[in-house]
């Protein structure tokens, strides 16, 4: 075996998997993952840990992996992870744990999110579940919204004592794990609900369609129905567009609408009732996550599909295996190029995407090297269907409507970053909804913080 | 789940269903929708709230079968329930943000055309409630199209029906019914709040504007989440890009794109027609969608 590299996982074939939308990555197997964990040299000061932002014991839990001990791996990580299966799929762990590790320097890093996702997979299957919550301490807690910061923070809630309820507006539990992020990369039946299920298992409510805000205000909840406090987990939905000529044509869409149609809906499956439109050949605008998302799904729903993205390739913002997964896949990477104008017909429909090549001047406010047009570079690219991935930001629904809850100039709220604790009295935040569109594990750490501040909170009321 | 407390036709094609829901009816006002599933795998239908009643925690929904997802919704009896019921969504009519005192001085005309009945009803009901009187019109394309008269009746200060084809009330357009009031029936009106087909609108607002009437309209453009997340419901107001669902439904209608709107509310007609005949015709289906290939 070659120290220097990750021992290979399992994955469908690309000219298989982009015609389905099942899961990509298999996973490792037993012997695979004991194998893959001999790899971790064990480090006394592990850089991996100060890595991961819920700093998960990442040397103790291989180890146990190592020795076959996986029930034991599996409650070392779940001290610090609430969703280990989630997040060792859909962790940045290039940037985080693995981008640390020391094998990384003189070879591949040890596969932290691989050996994650198999201990929390492995745990899954055999059913093995969380402790039951303590005594109940009779305070309630309202959680706003279900996605990676609701949950963690109910998890912990829960484990403390307190009577949890999930206020979410969609007819679905789950946030962004369930709308956004598509089955091929995070199955739904076999991961997200079960990870709800277990939480519901620990004596979390949730109450569905109840968009907060607009059904019940957060003063109402703390007035009239008992909510000792809050933690407003609403993350970032609103989607942003370019403000181009012909953004409103026909085939124009946000991803979130081109994904919650085809994640939350399942219009990708033929016997669905809600519509997805199929196009010929597609333009998806931007370079994350969520763009790579959207590429992937119009190519699964038989689109050629061309990624246009203004800055050049080492600037996409994406996970370095969504990159890779996509390219693999066939999508088409147009880097360095922006788009002008959305063409249409006579029937107000996308024919078109006029854009313009770009190339990279003096480094910008973030760092990155900023795009600049080359002039009279304008060119059109034939397309049907334009999906527009430029970020989202928060909604402004829940802050609008309580009063003393104070927003930046991103409309994200204001929050303490230790505790949550917002300028209201008893309301906590965090998530997207306090930082802008960021990481599941991001929002998961938040989440957990402000349930700490929850705790504090009322333990000292 | 969401109990339907009483599912009723009222006419071929449209039904009205008073729905157990209860934060929706503590919370709702006049202008608001909701965000309905019939059934667990059903796609998700917006709908005008019509009537509330915050004692009995029920609200009615009023619908026209248009495609598969209605048409599943209208096979729905009293006794079975909606999967879900999310709201109340969008913004509260604008009356109800305006002081009583300045309302009472306006004279105030609605125009109803259709199903659109249903969303001008509850904004007659407050204003009169309120001590704030109104005329209606609604139209329809005939008698048998008509829904809603007597409900209107109660709180109309004055009633005018008008049908497309002269068999019930006025012969004509509901625009013709405007300019007949204001230019030969000596009618004065400070506003208008015009509700129905995208087409119905667009022409009622250009009948207003050359009145010099500000009107307002409620749009229902397609729609997923109904929070703000999607963007598919989209609309330039005076040249700026608007959410229907969260910004709207109501907007100034002199200053709708309403040409765009329509364009957009077509987006998927084909997979909807596609789909509305293979939920009608169910298992006797056989062709004729261009689609399953069962012609040939």
């Amino acid at each position: 075996m070659d120290m220097k590299k990750k021992v290979p996982i399992r994955e469908q074939a690309p000219e298989v998997r982009a015609h389905n939308f099942d899961e990509v990555c298999l996973g490792y197997t037993k012997e695979q993952a004991m194998l893959e964990a001999t790899r971790c040299l064990e480090c006394k000061n592990p850089l991996c840990v100060m890595g991961c932002p819920v700093s998960v014991p990442i040397p103790e839990f291989i180890h146990k992996v190592k020795e076959g001990d996986f029930d034991k791996a599996f409650e070392i990580i779940s001290e610090c992870n609430t969703l280990p299966a989630i997040c060792g799929r859909v962790c940045p762990q290039e940037s985080q744990c693995e981008g640390k590790c020391v094998r990384g320097i003189k070879g591949e890093s040890v596969a932290i999110g691989k050996l994650e996702r198999f201990v929390a997979d492995y745990a899954m299957e055999k059913g093995k579940r969380r402790p039951h919550s303590h005594e109940k301490n009779g305070k309630k807690v309202a959680v706003i919204g279900s996605g990676p910061a609701s949950l963690a923070c109910a998890g912990d809630l829960v484990k403390y004592g307190y009577d949890v309820t999930i206020f979410e507006a969609l007819h679905e539990a789950g946030g962004v794990l369930l709308y956004g992020i598509p089955e091929f990369r995070l199955p739904k039946e076999d991961v997200v609900k079960k990870e709800i299920a277990m939480l519901l298992h620990m004596g979390v409510k949730i109450e569905l369609n109840t968009v907060v805000g607009k059904s019940v205000t957060i003063d109402e909840l703390m007035e009239k129905e008992g909510f000792d406090a809050v933690f407003i987990g609403t993350g970032a939905g609103l989607p942003k567009f370019m403000g181009i000529k012909g953004e409103n044509a026909n085939g124009v869409f946000s991803a979130n609408e081109y994904l919650t149609r085809s994640n939350l809906m399942k219009a990708f499956d033929e016997n669905s009732t809600t519509p997805i439109m199929r196009a010929k050949k597609v333009a998806v605008v931007g370079g994350g996550n969520v763009a790579m998302d959207a590429a992937r799904t119009a190519l699964r729903l038989g689109s050629e599909v061309h990624i246009i993205y203004r800055r050049s390739e080492a600037e996409l913002p994406a996970r370095v295996e969504e990159v890779h997964h996509a390219k693999e896949e066939g999508v088409i990477f147009d880097i360095l190029t922006n788009p002008v104008e959305i063409l249409t017909d006579d029937n107000g429909s996308v024919c078109g995407i006029r854009c313009v090549k770009m190339e990279l001047g003096e480094p910008d406010a973030s760092g990155r090297r900023k795009p600049v047009v080359i002039e009279g570079s304008e060119f059109d690219i034939d397309v049907d269907m334009v999906i527009m991935s430029l970020g989202t930001s928060p909604n402004p629904l829940i802050s609008s409507t309580t009063d003393g809850l104070k927003t930046n100039s991103r409309k994200c709220i204001v929050a303490d970053e230790i505790n949550g604790q917002t300028t209201r009295e008893g309301v906590f935040a965090g998530g997207d909804a306090v930082t802008g569109a960021a990481t599941v594990i991001l929002a998961m750490s938040a989440g957990r913080s402000a349930a700490v501040g929850i705790h504090d909170y009322l333990s000292n009321k | 789940m969401y109990e339907i407390i009483n599912a009723k036709k009222l006419t071929d094609n449209i039904y009205s269903f008073v729905v157990r829901a209860e934060r929706v009816a503590s919370a709702c006002l006049p202008g608001q929708f909701v965000i309905v599933r019939s059934h667990c795998d059903a796609e998700r239908i917006p709908l005008t709230i019509c009537d509330y009643d915050r004692e009995n925690k029920t609200i009615t929904l009023v619908f026209q079968v248009v495609g598969a997802g209605s048409l599943r919704l209208s096979r729905l009896k009293s006794g079975d329930c909606l999967h879900d019921v999310a709201g109340p969504l969008g913004r509260a009519s604008e009356l109800c943000d305006t002081s009583l005192d300045e309302l009472k001085n306006k004279s105030i005309l609605f125009v109803a055309g259709g199903v659109g009945t249903a969303p001008v009803f509850p904004q007659v009901k407050w204003l009169k409630e309120h001590g704030v009187d109104s005329d209606v019109i609604i139209g329809a394309k005939t008698k048998e199209m008509l829904i809603m008269e007597n409900e209107m009746d109660q709180f109309a200060t004055n009633l005018y029906i008008t049908t497309d084809d002269g068999s019930y009330g006025r012969h004509g357009l509901v625009t013709k019914v405007i300019e007949d009031l204001v230019k030969s029936e000596g009618k004065h009106y400070d506003m208008c709040v015009a509700i129905g087909p995208m087409i119905m609108m667009k022409f009622c607002c250009l009948t207003t504007k050359a009145l010099n009437i500000p009107t307002t309209v409620s749009l229902n453009p397609i729609m997923v989440d109904g929070t703000g997340m999607c963007g598919a419901c989209r609309v330039t107001v005076g040249g700026e890009v608007k959410f229907a669902c969260v910004d709207g439904p109501e907007f100034d209608g002199h200053l709708v794109d309403f040409d765009e709107a329509m364009i957009r509310q077509n987006i998927y007609k084909t997979e909807e027609g596609r789909a509305y005949l293979k939920e009608k015709e169910g298992d006797t289906h056989h062709g004729g969608c261009g689609h399953c290939g069962g012609e040939q």
